[in-house]
C-alpha cells in the first residue's frame, strides 16, 4: 500500500529538479502566508464579500490586471531562465527537455495568461465608464468570465509542479501534441487551462458588444465614441469570430488523446496540417486582439497628453475595422514552408502586406495629432511615444517576413523571434503600460510618483533593444528558435549574450515598477488623485476617483466625441450644468455562483487532465448545478435609494 | 422580500431610473451574439468532417452505414418540434401558460424522439464497426453530429427547468424573456440540422 502511494506520488509531483523543489517551497510558503495574513486580520469574509462574490466591474477589472501582473512575473522569470541558457550555452542550466517547457509555458502565459487578463482588465475598468453605463449589460456573466479565466489560469500553472508541464510550445502542434509523442499529462493541463478561460473570454467579448452597443449614454452616436471603446469593439468582433474556432480546435486534439479520435494523429487517416491551419485561424486574429486595444489606449493618451482632439477620428475606426476583418485572412503566413503551393502563398502574402495600410494610417493620426500640440512628457505619454518608432520597427520586418519567398530563410529563425517580440512588447505590453499608468488614478483613487516611474520606462525601453536587435542579426546567422544550445563554432554567443543582458535589464524595469506601485501604497493618503487629474477628454474623467459604485450618479450624455472636454470649456464659459436629480439607482447583486462555478470547472479540467472520470464527471455535475441554481434565482438584483447617493456624492465630491 | 424583488425586477422592464435599456432586448440580442459563434463552432466542424470524410483508413466507409429512412424520421420529429415550439411562443404572446408549457412539452417528447433515433443510429453503427476510433472520418462524423446531439439534449433539459419555472412564476417580463431565447436556441437547431442532413447525409448517400 505505501509502496503505491510512493510511486503514484513521484508520478503525480514534478521530481527531481533543484528548481522545482524550491518552486514547491517558493508556493507553499505564499499559500501559508496569505492563510494567515487573511486569518489573523480576520479578512476572510471581506474577501468573499468584497472581491470573489463582487459583480462589479470595476472591481473585477482590477482582479484581471493583479492576476495578469503576477503572470508577468512568471512568463518573464520563465524568459530570464531561457536567456541565461542562451547565454552559457554549454553549462546546462537548463536542460533541453526543461527548456522545450520553459519556452512552452513563457508563450502561453504571455499570451493568454498576461496580455489577455490585461486587456480584459483595462475594457472592466475603463469601457462602462468612457460611454456612461452604470455596469456592463451582464454583470454576472462578467464575474464568470474572471473566474473562468483565473482557475483557468491556476490549472495550467498548477502544470509546473503536479504531473509535469506542457513541452510541445505555445500552439503544440500534432503530431508532437499527441498522445503518441507527449504522453505525459502536460498537453492536457494545457488544453483545459486554455479551454476553461477560453469560454470566459468569449463570453466577455459577447457581454461588451451587448454593452457597447446598448449601454452608451445618450447623445452617443457611433461616430461619438471614444477610441478606446471603438478599439474594444473591434477587438471584440475578433474575439466572436475566433475563439469558438480555438475551442473546437482545442477539443478535437483533447478527443485524439482521451477517446482515441484520429483528427490530427500520424495513423488511420489523421490530418495534423487540419490541425496547424486551424489554430492559426485562431492565433493569427488573436495577436489582433492583443493589439488594438493597445491601440485604443495610445489614442485616449495622444490625445489627452498633446491637448488636442485626436486626428482623423474616422480613418482610426475605419483602419480598425478594417484590420478586424482582413486579421481573419492571414493566417497561412506562418507556415509558408508547409507547401500549399505559390497560388495559395501568394494570397496570404498580400493580405498579409494589406493589414500594414491601415496600420500605417494610424501612426500619421498618431502623430499628425502631436504635430503643434502642447505635449506633456508623463509616464503613459512617454511610453506612447517609445511605442511608435519600436512598432515601426516591428512592422517593417513583420512586412519582411510575409515576402513568402524569403521567409523560407526568415521562418522560425531568431529573425521570427525578434520581430514577433518588438511587435508584442512594443505594441502590446508598451500600450497596457501607458493605460495602466493613465487610468491608475482613475482605479485607484490615487496617483504613483513619477519618478520610480522614468526609471522603469528607461530601463525597459533601452533593455528591449539590447535584448531584441542582437537577435534580429543572429536570426540572419541562421540561429533558429526553441534551441536551447549551440556550438562556439557558430558565432552566436557574442549577440546572444548582449541579448541576455538586455533581457535582465527589462526585469530590472519590472522591479522599478514594482517599487514604484509599492511606494505608491504606502503613501497613498498623500498622494490622492483628483477626478481628472491629466486634464482628460473623456466622460470617465467626469466623476470621482475612484468611481463610486454606481459610476454616475446621474446618467450623462453623449453628444461630442470628447464629451468632457466640451463640458469643461462651456462651463469656463460659464455655462453649469442644472442641479443632479436623482433617482433610485438599479444594481445588480453580488453571486457567489460564478466563483464556485468556476471551480467545479477546475475540478472538471484536473479530472480530464489526469483522466479520471469520476474526478471530471463530479466537476462537470456541479457547473450543471450551478447553472441550474443561476437560472432559478430570480431575486439578482436592488435599488441604490435616492439618499445614500445623496451622502455617497456629497462625501466624494466635498474631498475633490 | 424575495417575492418583491422579483416582482420590482419584472416591472423594470418598462423601465424608470435609467430608463434607455431594457434587459431582456438586450438578452436576446447577447444570445443572438452566442448563436453567431455557434455557427463559426459548427463551421470548423463541418470544414474538418468535409476534409476527412474520405480518410476511411480501409474501415467501413460513411455512405453504406446510413440508413435514409431513419435519418428522415429523424428530420421529420426535429422540424415538427421547431413548428410546436413556435406554436409555445405564440401561446404564450396571448397569455396562456397552460397551452404555453403543453406545446413546450410536446416539443420537448419531439425532441427526446429525435435523439433517441439518432443514438440507435449510431449504437447501429458501431455494430457495423464503424465506431468513434475506426478512422479519422468516423471520428469526424461522430463528433460533428454528436455536438448536435448535445446542443438538443442541454436544450432539453433547459426546457424542462424552464417549464417550471413557468409554473411557478406564470409570464412574466423575465420568463418570456427566458421563453424567447429558447425557442431562438431551438429554431437555430434546426437550421443546423438542415445543414448535417445535406452535407452529411444527403451528400453522403449520392
Ligand atoms: C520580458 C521580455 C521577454 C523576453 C526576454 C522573452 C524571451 C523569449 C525567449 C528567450 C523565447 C524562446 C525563444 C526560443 O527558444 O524559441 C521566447 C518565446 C516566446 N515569447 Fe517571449 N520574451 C519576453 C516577453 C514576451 C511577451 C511579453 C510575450 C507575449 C505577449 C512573449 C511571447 C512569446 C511567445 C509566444 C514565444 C514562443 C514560444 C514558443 O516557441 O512556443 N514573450 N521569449
Ligand atoms: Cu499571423
Amino acid at each position: 500500500m505505501l509502496e503505491r502511494l510512493k510511486e503514484f506520488a513521484s508520478e503525480f509531483f514534478v521530481t527531481g529538479d533543484p528548481l522545482i523543489y524550491g518552486a514547491d517551497v517558493a508556493i507553499g510558503i505564499t499559500i501559508i502566508a496569505i492563510v494567515s495574513v487573511l486569518t489573523y486580520f480576520k479578512k476572510w469574509g471581506w474577501l468573499w464579500r468584497n472581491w470573489l462574490t463582487t459583480v462589479d466591474h470595476k472591481k473585477i477589472g482590477i482582479m484581471y490586471i493583479i492576476a495578469s501582473i503576477i503572470m508577468l512575473f512568471r512568463g518573464g522569470v520563465d524568459a530570464l531562465m531561457m536567456r541565461l541558457q542562451l547565454a552559457m550555452p554549454n553549462m546546462d542550466f537548463l536542460h533541453p527537455e526543461h527548456y522545450n517547457q520553459v519556452f512552452t509555458t513563457h508563450g502561453t502565459i504571455m499570451i493568454l495568461f498576461m496580455a489577455m487578463p490585461f486587456m480584459f482588465g483595462l475594457f472592466n475598468v475603463i469601457v462602462p465608464l468612457q460611454i456612461g453605463a452604470r455596469d456592463v449589460a451582464f454583470p454576472f456573466l462578467n464575474a464568470l468570465s474572471f473566474w473562468l479565466f483565473f482557475l483557468g489560469a491556476m490549472l495550467f500553472n498548477l502544470s509546473f509542479v503536479i504531473g509535469g508541464s506542457p513541452d510541445a510550445g505555445w500552439l503544440s502542434y500534432p503530431p508532437l501534441s499527441e498522445l503518441s509523442h507527449s504522453p505525459g499529462v502536460g498537453q492536457n493541463f494545457y488544453i483545459w487551462g486554455i479551454q476553461i478561460s477560453g469560454i470566459g473570454s468569449l463570453a466577455t467579448g459577447i457581454n461588451f458588444m451587448v454593452t457597447i452597443i446598448k449601454m452608451r449614454a445618450p447623445g452617443m452616436k457611433w461616430m461619438k465614441l471614444p477610441m478606446f471603446t471603438w478599439s474594444v469593439f473591434s477587438t471584440c468582433i475578433i474575439i466572436l469570430f475566433a475563439f469558438p474556432i480555438l475551442t473546437v480546435t482545442l477539443a478535437l486534439l483533447f478527443l485524439d488523446r482521451f477517446a482515441g479520435a484520429h483528427f490530427f494523429t500520424l495513423d488511420l487517416g489523421g490530418n495534423p496540417m487540419m490541425y496547424i491551419n486551424l489554430i492559426w485561424m485562431w492565433g493569427h486574429p488573436e495577436v489582433y486582439i492583443v493589439v488594438l486595444p493597445a491601440f485604443g489606449v495610445f489614442s485616449e493618451i495622444v490625445s489627452t497628453f498633446s491637448r488636442k482632439k485626436l486626428f482623423g477620428y474616422k480613418s482610426m475606426v475605419f483602419a480598425m475595422l478594417i484590420i478586424s476583418f482582413l486579421s481573419f485572412f492571414t493566417w497561412a503566413h506562418h507556415f509558408f514552408t508547409m507547401g500549399s503551393g505559390a497560388d495559395v502563398n501568394a494570397f496570404f502574402a498580400v493580405t498579409t502586406m494589406l493589414i500594414a495600410i491601415p496600420t500605417g494610417v494610424k501612426v500619421f493620426n498618431w502623430l499628425f495629432t502631436m504635430y503643434r500640440g502642447r505635449i506633456r512628457m508623463a509616464t503613459p505619454m512617454m511610453w506612447t511615444i517609445a511605442f511608435i518608432p519600436c512598432f515601426i520597427v516591428g512592422g517593417m520586418t513583420g512586412v519582411m517576413l510575409s515576402v513568402a519567398p524569403a521567409d523560407f530563410q526568415f521562418h522560425n529563425s531568431y529573425f521570427l523571434i525578434a520581430h514577433f517580440h518588438q511587435v508584442l512588447i512594443g505594441g502590446v505590453v508598451f500600450g497596457y503600460f501607458a493605460g495602466l499608468y493613465y487610468w491608475w488614478p482613475k482605479m485607484f483613487g490615487f496617483q504613483l510618483e513619477e519618478k520610480l516611474g522614468k526609471w522603469a520606462f528607461w530601463t525597459w525601453n533601452i533593455g528591449f533593444y539590447v535584448c531584441f536587435m542582437p537577435q534580429y542579426a543572429v536570426g540572419l546567422m541562421g540561429m533558429t528558435r526553441r534551441l536551447s544550445t549551440y556550438g562556439w563554432d557558430t558565432g552566436w554567443w557574442e549577440l546572444n549574450f548582449v541579448s541576455t543582458i538586455g533581457a535582465f535589464l527589462m526585469g530590472v524595469g519590472f522591479l522599478f515598477q514594482v517599487a514604484q506601485i509599492a511606494d505608491g501604497i504606502r503613501k497613498y493618503k498623500t498622494l490622492k488623485a483628483s477626478g481628472d487629474p491629466w486634464d482628460g477628454r473623456t466622460l470617465e474623467w467626469s466623476i470621482p476617483s475612484p468611481a463610486p459604485e454606481y459610476n454616475f450618479a446621474v446618467t450623462p450624455r453623449g453628444d461630442d466625441v470628447d464629451e468632457w472636454w466640451e463640458e469643461k470649456e462651456r462651463r469656463a464659459k460659464g455655462i453649469h450644468p442644472p442641479e443632479p436629480v436623482y433617482e433610485p439607482i438599479h444594481m445588480p447583486k453580488n453571486s457567489s455562483i460564478p466563483f464556485i462555478m468556476s471551480v467545479f470547472w477546475f475540478v472538471a479540467g484536473f479530472g480530464f487532465v489526469f483522466g479520471w472520470l469520476w474526478m471530471a464527471i463530479l466537476g462537470l455535475a456541479g457547473v450543471g448545478i450551478c447553472m441550474i441554481a443561476r437560472s432559478f434565482s430570480y431575486d439578482t438584483d436592488y435599488y441604490i435609494p435616492v439618499d445614500e447617493i445623496k451622502r455617497t456624492e456629497a462625501s466624494l465630491r466635498g474631498s475633490v | 422580500m424575495a417575492q418583491a424583488a422579483a416582482k420590482h425586477g419584472e416591472n423594470h422592464a418598462h423601465g424608470h431610473d435609467h430608463g434607455h435599456h431594457d434587459p431582456q432586448e438586450m438578452k436576446i440580442l447577447g444570445f443572438w451574439f452566442f448563436l453567431i459563434s455557434d455557427v463559426i463552432l459548427f463551421s470548423v466542424l463541418f470544414a474538418t468532417f468535409i476534409v476527412l470524410r474520405d480518410n476511411t483508413a480501409g474501415g467501413p466507409i460513411l455512405s453504406d452505414l446510413i440508413k435514409m429512412p431513419g435519418v428522415i424520421a429523424e428530420t421529420f420529429l426535429l422540424l415538427t418540434s421547431s413548428f410546436t415550439s413556435g406554436l409555445a411562443v405564440l401561446a404564450m404572446n396571448q397569455g396562456k401558460v397552460k397551452q404555453l408549457i403543453n406545446w413546450l412539452i410536446i416539443t420537448a417528447v419531439l425532441g427526446a424522439g429525435f435523439l433517441a433515433l439518432e443514438i440507435y443510429e449510431f449504437v447501429e453503427m458501431v455494430h457495423e464497426g464503424f465506431s468513434y476510433t475506426t478512422s479519422a472520418a468516423s471520428g469526424a462524423f461522430f463528433t460533428l453530429v454528436g455536438t448536435h446531439g448535445l446542443h438538443v439534449s442541454l436544450g432539453l433539459i433547459w426546457m424542462i427547468g424552464l417549464m417550471f419555472q413557468l409554473k411557478k412564476r406564470g409570464i412574466t417580463d423575465v420568463t418570456r424573456g427566458k421563453i424567447n431565447v429558447i425557442s431562438l436556441y431551438w429554431h437555430f437547431l434546426d437550421v443546423v440540422w438542415i445543414f448535417l442532413l445535406t452535407i452529411v447525409y444527403l451528400m453522403g448517400v449520392m
